[in-house]
């Protein structure tokens, strides 16, 4: 990052930002209560949380993620940088695709997850949970690259759920459905470039649509007038930490502690403790966390971040995980009573050697009823495959609406 | 494109003393190994070069004081030609008034008081007693913290062991001070302000402090911590010049059947997936081998031959992060005949002179550099070596070498303007001593640390590859994971002063990483 640039950013006076959605957030904020994502405000709910999880599951959920962390990656060795940052390879990610990825520290404990788009021949863009550009720059050394931290130049909205294609055909992006996920395009629209890309964090057919701050306000505006008749609402991060849980994606400072904030080291968790190792390719002769990776591998997980499914209908928030003869074997991570697999679901991090599927566990459920504590252990399993799976997550073209 | 034997086949990069002692440890235990050099001589920093027709002088290091007596006995240096030209010389306190001290073992001579005489023998005691447990150190592989390790957990034993077997007082008195600065130390025993200065010198020499930074007594007892058969600290003067020092250790290494190229310098390290294969010289030959060790500085080993894109993320910050800005000059003087210095009779020129006549002094000199300036009034360290050894000049004539501090890595304005200004300077202090000297100076080379860098190959021109604090000592030295010679590179290995346990000319490191190869 260029330093003038940096002086230009008057971020520190600002405690957060208003998004460039604000005055369309605000009218639709029927709660008025808000929260804070990255530098921005957020909306928890905007009318109420089932609601609006219903319409990303049944029709079109809308949700503001112009906070995301976006870094700008480019310069003759943006490739072979990216490849030594990330676990996977980033080599396989053609021009026009976008890949999930997660980096490491030298001890191959998770830093951050996030999403590689590669936006055209050797330009990339990172979008990260957590602010990486110390990281990025950390990892710079070397290459022929330059990092921009791009947050504040791109707005960004998530539009998920069956009728999404549908509402953005409408709304003038033709060949839209031919997106087939990870892909992305970018379309002409009101005298600027609207980049659209079959991406989200619900685990359904959705899209992700960035666009420069000046037209956040108008893509808003047309894509709600669109969608007015395909059950179109705003997506409050209440509803959406449904949408995620249910989908089996992981949440950094959630399901695990990023390596940079942990204190004590142990406290961090490998790609292979969550589940990860897909994304790891040992094939790549250099990448951060390599040398450690190889050696867990050999020596086996501390670890496993697992799914379960457990019995009852009672929301397992924060608890201790045991073997069918009680003793510890980890803990619970995020938890839901999950509305369409109808089922008390969660995802918990589990000692090794625990955590094979299919295993038999229990789940010490303490919860309340008019005020009064009650605790219940639940037997409960690991499962393999994710909560809500839908085939329209796939199918090109999507369905008409 | 040469083909070698690949099969246990070992590149040394780097024919400095360290690089030298390494292969020849290797080859004796059987290992066929190659050592190739940028540099058209052996020896790095231990080396003799003609500066000015007819006058040759050490380059770099320009006193013999730590080389390993092991190493000396296993590698049969003296059959291969090393002896001293003089040894045991005294150190000289210049006065500025021509009243100097002369200091040899733990005798102080001249205008003190008969309280330093005795105090200055209290301090060599603990100072010598300090060293020793230091000096234990240097022929081991450092010890990792936490590896679980049996053996680590030896080594660490034996150094806790090491301190309590000090005894009580000593004990106390070694952690008290092993980290703290050497203004303090000194301020305590002595009232001399000459003789403050002079001990000062051992406390900053070649290292980026001043004797009120921290950590400068830490220099005094590495200096004093060779494993050597002499006193502590004792200093030599090789026959021929530092250079003899290399040129014997070169001669022991071909006796073992190294094969040492001079000339190639090595472009970078080869890696073929996660392995490093070998190395590629200049001119663009491929050289294979089953592991490359490194001579060469840390920064210049990972960030420059191999490339810090080779390396963890992690790693290569740690490396970028250490510590490496030499900040001392050497002056060379070709000389018509000695001068004479003021007080000093023609035969004590043969000994260590010390410019530095108070604490005050060398703290002002480091203060310029501490911004980018040269020191208005240096303190220098000088030998006439050919007051000892008439090779090194024609005859009747003589060499003048000293270590000059301070002078930073990067001077503001650059050295290009700086230099001859900066040799104005030292030349100015220097008449101040010995009105004649530069009458009788026929020529006059000044090293600056860039030059220093240039000429030597290494990071920053600092002579020891590298800060040697206590902060990058030991397991920390040059960074963890990289402190037991081996590197997280598979295949690439360290054994130069940027490794425990330093410079110095001991090679007490390039025997250290053959021990921690051969245990592969």
């Amino acid at each position: 990052m260029k330093t003038n640039e940096l002086k230009a950013r008057d971020h520190f006076h600002h405690h957060v930002y208003p998004s460039p959605f604000h005055s369309r957030q605000a009218q639709a904020n029927k709660q008025n209560v808000w929260s804070r994502w990255a530098d921005y405000l957020s909306v928890p709910t905007y009318y109420d949380t089932s609601l609006e999880y219903f319409s990303a599951r049944n029709s079109c959920g809308v949700f503001d993620l112009t906070p995301m962390v976006k870094h700008r990656v480019s310069g003759p060795d943006a490739l072979a940088y990216l490849n030594r940052l990330v676990t996977r390879d980033v080599s396989k990610l053609k021009a026009g695709r976008v890949g999930y990825a997660v980096w490491c520290n030298d001890e191959g404990q998770v830093i951050d997850d996030g999403t590689i788009f590669h936006l055209s021949p050797g330009v990339y863009r990172v979008c990260s949970q957590e602010h990486q550009i110390d990281w990025f720059m950390t990892s710079a050394l070397g290459f022929d690259v330059e990092i921009v931290d791009e947050t504040h130049d791109v707005a960004g909205l998530a539009v998920q759920g069956p009728t999404s294609c549908a509402i953005l055909k409408k709304m003038g992006l033709q060949g839209v459905e031919n997106l087939t996920p990870f892909g992305m395009q970018s379309f002409a629209f009101e005298g600027t470039q609207l980049g659209v890309s079959r991406t989200g964090y619900t685990g359904d057919l959705g899209y992700e649509l960035w666009i420069d701050p000046e037209h956040a306000e108008v893509l808003w505006d047309r894509l709600f007038e669109a969608g007015k008749f395909h059950g179109i609402r705003p997506l409050g991060s209440e509803a959406l930490e449904m949408l995620r849980i249910e989908a089996g994606f992981i949440l950094a400072g959630v399901d695990f502690l990023p390596a940079q904030h942990a204190v004590r080291p142990t406290h961090t968790r490998s790609p292979l403790e969550l589940g990860l190792a897909w994304l790891v390719d040992f094939k790549k002769p250099v990448f951060t966390g390599r040398r450690a990776l190889l050696a867990e591998q050999k020596r086996g997980s501390r670890y496993a971040l697992v799914k379960l499914d457990i019995d009852g209908n009672k929301v397992a928030h924060d608890s201790y995980v045991y073997t069918r003869d009680k003793t510890f074997a980890g803990t619970i991570t995020s938890a839901m009573w999950s509305p369409s697999a109808k089922a008390s679901i969660a995802l918990a991090s589990l000692e090794a050697p625990h955590g094979k599927p299919g295993e038999e566990l229990l789940v010490e459920i303490y919860y309340q009823r008019e005020l009064k504590w009650n605790r219940v252990m639940a037997p409960c399993r690991v499962v393999e495959s994710v909560f809500w799976d839908p085939p329209r997550k796939r199918l090109t073209p999507p369905a008409d609406f | 494109m040469t083909s070698l034997n690949k099969l246990n086949h070992i590149v040394i990069i780097g024919a400095g003393h360290n690089g030298l002692v390494c292969a020849a440890y290797l080859a004796k235990a059987g290992k066929k190994v190659t050592v190739i050099e940028a540099a058209s001589q052996v020896g790095g920093a231990a080396a003799t070069r003609e500066f000015a027709p007819g006058f040759r002088v050490s380059s770099c290091a320009h006193l013999l004081t730590m080389l390993d007596k092991d190493i000396s006995r296993d590698l049969q240096l003296e059959s291969h030609g090393l002896s001293m030209a003089r040894k045991n010389l005294s150190t000289i306190a210049l006065g500025q008034d021509g009243e100097h001290l002369v200091v040899s073992g733990d005798q102080v001579d001249g205008k003190v008081s008969s309280a330093d005489q005795v105090a200055f023998k209290e301090y060599r005691r603990f100072m010598s007693r300090f060293a020793k447990v230091i000096g234990k150190l240097h022929n081991r592989i450092p010890p990792r913290f936490a590896s679980g390790n049996r053996s680590d957990l030896i080594q660490l034993g034996k150094l806790a062991l090491d301190i309590r077997l000090l005894g009580r007082d000593d004990m106390r008195e070694f952690l008290r001070i092993a980290g703290i600065n050497i203004y303090d130390v000194l301020q305590e025993n002595f009232n001399s302000d000459l003789l403050k200065g002079a001990l000062a010198m051992d406390g900053v020499l070649g290292a980026f402090s001043g004797p009120r930074s921290n950590n400068s007594v830490f220099t005094a007892l590495h200096r004093l911590s060779g494993n050597t058969s002499d006193p502590a600290g004792s200093l030599s003067l090789p026959r021929g010049g530092m250079g003899a020092v290399s040129d014997a250790l070169a001669s022991a290494a071909r006796k073992h059947g190294v094969q040492i190229r001079t000339s190639c310098p090595v472009a970078r390290i080869t890696m073929e997936g996660d392995r490093v294969v070998g190395v590629e010289l200049a001119n663009g030959e491929q050289v294979l081998a089953d592991a490359v060790v490194s001579n060469a500085d840390p920064k210049t080993t990972f960030l420059g031959l191999l490339g810090a894109r080779n390396l963890e993320a992690g790693f290569a910050q740690k490396i970028k992060n250490t510590r490496a800005k030499g900040n001392a000059a050497k002056l060379h003087l070709a000389l018509s005949g000695l001068p004479e210095f003021t007080g000093l009779r023609a035969e004590q020129l043969g000994e260590r002179l010390v410019i530095a006549p108070d604490l005050h002094y060398i703290e002002k000199a480091f203060n310029h550099c501490k911004y980018g300036e040269y020191s208005a009034r240096p303190a220098l360290e000088i030998v006439f070596p050919s007051v000892s050894d008439a090779s090194l000049a024609p005859a009747g004539h003589h060499v003048m070498s000293a270590i000059v501090q301070y002078a930073p890595h990067e001077l503001k304005g650059g050295w290009a303007a700086g230099k001859s200004a900066f040799t104005d300077v030292v030349l100015d202090l220097l008449e101040q001593y010995a009105p004649d000297i530069r009458s009788k100076a026929v020529m006059a080379e000044m090293l600056t640390p860039l030059d220093i860098e240039r000429e030597f190959r290494m990071t920053g021109g600092h002579w020891h590859h590298g800060e040697l604090s206590l902060d990058q000592f030991l397991m920390l030295r040059p960074v963890p994971g990289a402190a037991q010679y081996a590197t997280p590179v598979n295949g690439l290995y360290l054994c130069g002063a940027g490794s425990h346990p330093g410079g110095g000319v001991m090679g007490s490191a390039g025997r250290n990483a053959a021990k921690a190869l051969l245990a592969r």
